[in-house]
């Protein structure tokens, strides 16, 4: 789950981390309220949408009286920002982060993330703050540290120090960064973070570290156990058919073509999204409908599907391990009557009591296809969109 | 011989009382498999469809002499579970369990170390040694006993895979779901050496996804180490960068872990990519003769 600016920087907050003091604010005239508040300016007013790059889109001002707060703030709201991580149709700005601004004397890149390749919580830094951190990753590797955390002894001072030393600091302000990195390793672990992103973090003129922007993603698996952090989920930044699904567990998301999927398993139905590809056709969607598909959720997956107006036709393909085939397909026949299926329908069916399940799609009195192996289901439905 | 299981596995099943749990425990029972008991805080001593249920794995180990444990326990505490395993002496753990907290596994990777003890998952569908015993979710009746081993994150994927390989009457030695969490017990890699160390096992298939680096670490052990031939599948060409498909784990950030380098790298290494997954065994029958 990803969460706003506004909400990572009210968490690191609560672990003491240094974040400048603001206000998200819902209009243009509380910003300029807010603004007054705060103190006697400069503010920065910042565009809150689960993306980075807004600065280049607008996003980000630096006002430096209140009613240019207001002004920047009325600009942004309802404005559409593209970044390099909206895509190309981009995410309407709702809410507004008015803070402190500040002078900037340096910039640095600090994050914690879990690595895949050492499974353990890694601390990496760079002064080359502000950058976009995958382009410094790939052209001067050299210029980012890491420290691998222990899980049990957790981020240690001494590695705290390490890292602060080769960012070239000057020892009090080694001695401030050593705070910040062990409260930022602290909310990570609490908050069940997978990323923990400050980019920047800043010196100030005045000598002191800052965390500037903040982007923190949460483990979806731990969520349970976080349930205030659960409740900052902003549904306005989700495909609303992807949070429909969810309310099912399915698991959705859309994509451009014109070919629906439904497929039990997240690997198979990447592998199917693929062969439809392979074969000539465009996929309109990835939905895994997991191991239990009831005719419950058959069904919600085949209105999910059908409410995507690209949708030509639909491929089923389903590899029934747990599920018997045969409930399957009176889930698939069940749905299809209910909703009302009229365009094409590809099921290819295997598994458990496959022929009894084949029978039923065969004798259902719907026009449905049935395919034999992934190659077949695949020509078939794309023959079938295609023409 | 097989790779970590055969004939003569005793396995206990943690969460045996759970519904998933018992059903599974039964299926593999039927299949074969040498299911000698379960695991349930509270409930030692009785019986559930004739397997004796104990408190603790320590019980269950000292009554019954498992060397396996199958885990079914809900995530909130599947970490607890695999390391009162781990701890209890158990050789091979696997955990099916979906939604495990990554951190937790961080925390179990680290409990690990240094111990006689080997991890399959979390987020998994188990392994299966067909004809002999089988620990998980999969369909038993779909495998054959014979020479190919399979290693995969997915599970219905590495069905289709099986399925493939039985339909053209070729057999599997050892078939191994390692899940698609992005912090987990066993690597493709782990996997692999096994593979290439069983006299049983002549040719692999290797199932990977987008996302990562581990297909890339085992397509450069084959190229260094490995003198069986290799087959693989890479899921999600059409995968859009930055969402997660299902699994955590398939994610595409910057550029990296895409299909296309993953592909390409493994073909660099002599490996046979299926461009379709519908042509994962002709990609091994294109490079060997059963």
């Amino acid at each position: 789950m990803n969460i706003h600016e506004y909400q990572a920087k009210a968490i690191l907050r609560n672990f003491g981390v240094p974040v400048p003091d603001g206000h998200v604010v819902y209009n243009s005239n509380l910003a300029r309220d807010w603004a007054r508040r705060l103190g006697d300016g400069p503010w920065a007013v910042k565009a809150q949408i689960h993306a980075g790059g807004r600065g280049k889109g607008g996003g980000v001002k630096i006002a430096k009286t209140a009613d240019e707060v207001r002004q920047y703030a009325k600009n942004m709201f309802g404005m559409t920002l593209i970044t390099h991580q909206t895509g190309p149709e981009g995410k309407t700005v709702k809410r507004v982060l008015v803070e402190n601004a500040s002078n900037i004397a340096d910039e640095f890149y600090v994050s914690f993330l879990v690595d895949r390749v050492t499974d353990r919580v890694t601390l990496m830094v760079s002064a080359e703050g502000g950058m976009d951190i995958e382009e410094v990753a790939a052209k001067t590797p050299e210029k980012i540290f890491f420290e691998v955390v222990d899980p049990v002894v957790g981020l240690t001072a001494f590695q705290a120090r390490k890292v602060a030393f080769k960012l070239g600091l000057a020892m009090p302000q080694v001695k401030q960064a050593v705070s910040l990195f062990l409260n930022l390793y602290k909310a990570f672990v609490e908050a069940d973070c997978s990323l923990l992103e400050i980019n920047p973090m800043i010196l100030t003129a005045e000598g002191d570290l800052l965390c500037i922007d903040a982007k923190i993603n949460l483990d979806d698996n731990a969520l349970f156990r976080h349930l205030r952090i659960r409740d900052l989920r902003d549904y306005d930044e989700e495909d609303p058919m992807e949070i429909e699904a969810s309310q099912y567990d399915l698991s959705y998301i859309a994509l451009d073509g014109n070919i629906g999927c439904m497929v039990n398993g997240a690997g198979l139905a990447m592998a199917t999204m693929d062969i439809i590809k392979h074969t000539g056709g465009e996929p309109a969607n990835f939905l895994d409908v997991g191991g239990g598909a009831t005719i419950e959720r058959v069904t919600e997956a085949f209105k999910i599907i059908l409410s995507d107006d690209k949708v030509k036709g639909i491929l089923v393909n389903i590899f029934g391990g747990i599920m018997k085939c045969d409930v399957i397909a009176t889930g698939i026949i069940e749905a299809a009557r209910q909703v009302g299926v009229s365009i094409p329908l590809v099921v290819r069916l295997e598994g458990t009591n496959v022929e009894k399940g084949r029978q039923l799609l065969a004798e259902s009195g719907l026009n449905i296809v049935s395919a034999e192996g992934m190659a077949d289901a695949a020509a078939k439905i794309v023959k079938a969109v295609n023409g | 011989m097989s790779i970590l299981i055969d004939k003569n596995t005793k396995v206990i099943t943690q969460g045996i009382t759970g519904a998933t749990g018992l059903f599974h425990a039964q299926g593999a029972r039927d299949y074969g498999t040498r299911m000698v008991g379960g695991v349930t805080p509270g409930k030692g001593g009785t019986k559930v469809d004739g397997f004796p249920i104990f408190n603790t794995v320590e019980d269950a180990v000292k009554e019954t002499g498992a060397t396996a444990s199958v885990i079914y326990v809900p995530p909130i505490g599947s970490a607890d579970a695999i390391m009162e395993a781990v701890d209890a002496g158990i050789e091979l753990v696997i955990c099916i369990t979906e939604g495990v907290p990554v951190l937790d596994m961080v925390k179990v990777r680290k409990y690990m170390d240094g111990r006689n003890c080997r991890l399959i998952g979390p987020n998994c569908p188990g392994v299966i040694t067909p004809g002999e015993c089988k620990i998980g979710i999969m369909p038993g009746y779909i495998h054959k006993p014979g020479p190919v081993g399979v290693v995969s994150r997915s599970g219905t994927l590495t069905y289709e895979a099986v399925w493939q390989l039985t339909s053209r009457n070729i057999g599997q030695s050892t078939c191994v779901g390692i899940g698609g969490d992005p912090v987990n017990g066993t690597s493709h890699l782990d996997v692999l050496k096994m593979f290439e160390a069983d006299p049983k096992t002549k040719a692999v298939i290797m199932i990977g996804e987008i996302g990562g680096n581990a297909e890339e670490e085992a397509a450069a052990y084959v190229r260094d180490h490995m003198a069986k031939p290799v087959a693989a599948f890479i899921a999600g060409a059409t995968a859009p960068a930055g969402k997660r498909m299902g699994h955590a784990g398939a994610i595409i950030s910057g550029g990296k872990g895409d299909a296309a380098s993953k592909k390409a790298f493994l073909a660099e290494c002599g490996i046979s990519v299926a461009e379709s997954p519908a042509e994962m065994a002709d990609a091994l029958l294109k490079i060997w003769t059963p």
